[in-house]
């Protein structure tokens, strides 16, 4: 996995800054001169963005999962379900694949994101056993998956419009699904704010 | 193609026809969220009753006091973000194709529509579609109306449309290197 390479010349080593936005190498500046976009070597306030929002987001996920996600009625009986609570019926009911798509995007992958974007975080102070490059795939993979959580927000949005049947049924969304919502974006904000650019500083630093 | 040789990722694909491409898929994709708006996306069957849906209505669902703002959020997530993103791309370059200069904000679109691509969701709702299937086919029968073909082949395109899209070329195109 981890060949010799050869010793890079950065943009920053060359004194230049790269857009993150459009790919234009240049001079550093307040703005890029091609797209406009905001120029900067190394995102400014380095690591508080990132666990500004994640804090943000693990505090919402908490009622997220407490709170219900769907109001079912039938015949005059109600009941509420959790994301949790979602999952076992679907086991119930048999529906085993579906259960892990919902498991994997409700469950899953917002808990492995908040360990994986403070690991990341944390291993640019302190020393890790995964090597930068590894480090950076972890970074792309999260930043990759996180929007896919949003899977249970659009199913309670499809269910709510189309189980509209008066009495015999209807299904209506819970509190829980605007704390999921908005706990998945601040996860997303969290891994923007990341700049994979550190991880690389880190081992320039080493050689 | 050129890729990084510190992590090998792919950095640029040959320009050739980059641009017409995307303009080509974009258009495709405009004309099938319009089918995807008005037409109905599913109708419900149970005991007699009827329920039909349209696109805006899954999108509104969350009708209820304090969860208003997120019809918003879904909204934007399904349907505003993905037609400003089409919209930016088919304004930055379409004049390209026609060997015009770029057009006066196209700079300025092209960054707003690579800004919002995390948040355009239309992917995700597909998924989204089929688990919400899956938990009522048991308790009633669905059909899914011209919408919902309309909406999983707009977002088969938009996939196709990503993989094709190379920043580099296409900003070469707008503003070449000096």
């Amino acid at each position: 996995m981890e060949q010799p390479r050869p010793a890079a010349l950065t943009a920053r080593r060359a004194g230049l800054v790269a857009c993150t936005r459009c790919t234009r190498v240049q001079a550093p500046a307040a703005r890029c001169e091609r797209c406009n976009a905001p120029l900067a070597s190394r995102a400014a306030l380095g690591l508080q963005r990132v666990w500004a929002w994640m804090m943000a987001g693990i505090i919402l996920y908490i009622p997220a999962n407490t709170l219900p996600m769907l109001r079912t009625s039938t015949l005059g009986s109600a009941e509420e379900s959790t994301i949790v609570g979602g999952i076992i019926d679907l086991v119930l009911y048999g529906s085993y694949f579906v259960a892990i798509v919902v498991f994997v995007a409700s469950v899953l992958i917002p808990v492995l994101k908040f360990v994986a974007i403070g690991y990341l975080a944390l291993s640019l102070k302190h020393r890790v056993p995964i090597s930068a490059h590894q480090r950076l795939q972890l970074y792309e993979v999260v930043e990759f998956i996180g929007r896919w959580s949003m899977i249970d927000v659009f199913v309670v949005a499809i269910l709510s419009a189309l189980v509209q049947l008066g009495f015999v049924a209807s299904v209506n969304p819970g509190p829980a699904a605007a704390c999921f919502a908005l706990s998945v974006v601040f996860t997303m904000l969290a891994a923007q704010s990341f700049d994979p650019r550190l991880i690389w500083d880190a081992i320039e630093e080493d050689q | 193609m050129a890729r990084c040789q510190r992590c090998h990722t792919p950095l640029i694909f040959p320009r050739g026809q980059a641009v017409a491409r995307v303009v080509a898929l974009s258009l495709t994709i405009l004309i099938l969220m319009i089918a995807a708006v008005f037409f109905p996306f599913l109708t419900l069957e149970a005991g007699g009753f009827r329920n039909s849906a349209t696109l805006i209505d899954a999108a509104t669902a969350f009708d209820e006091g304090w969860l208003i703002p997120l019809s918003g959020l879904v909204a934007a997530f399904i349907l505003i973000l993905p037609a400003i993103r089409t919209g930016a791309l088919l304004y930055a370059l379409m004049p390209l194709l026609a060997a015009r200069p770029p057009a006066r904000y196209a700079a300025m679109a092209m960054r707003i529509a690579n800004r919002i691509r995390p948040w355009a969701m239309a992917e995700i709702f597909v998924v989204g579609m089929v688990v919400a299937l899956v938990k009522i086919v048991e308790l009633a029968s669905v059909t899914p109306g011209p919408a919902f073909w309309a909406f999983c082949g707009l977002v088969a395109i938009t996939v196709l449309k990503d993989t094709y899209m190379c920043r580099w070329s296409i900003w070469n195109s707008l503003a070449p290197p000096r």
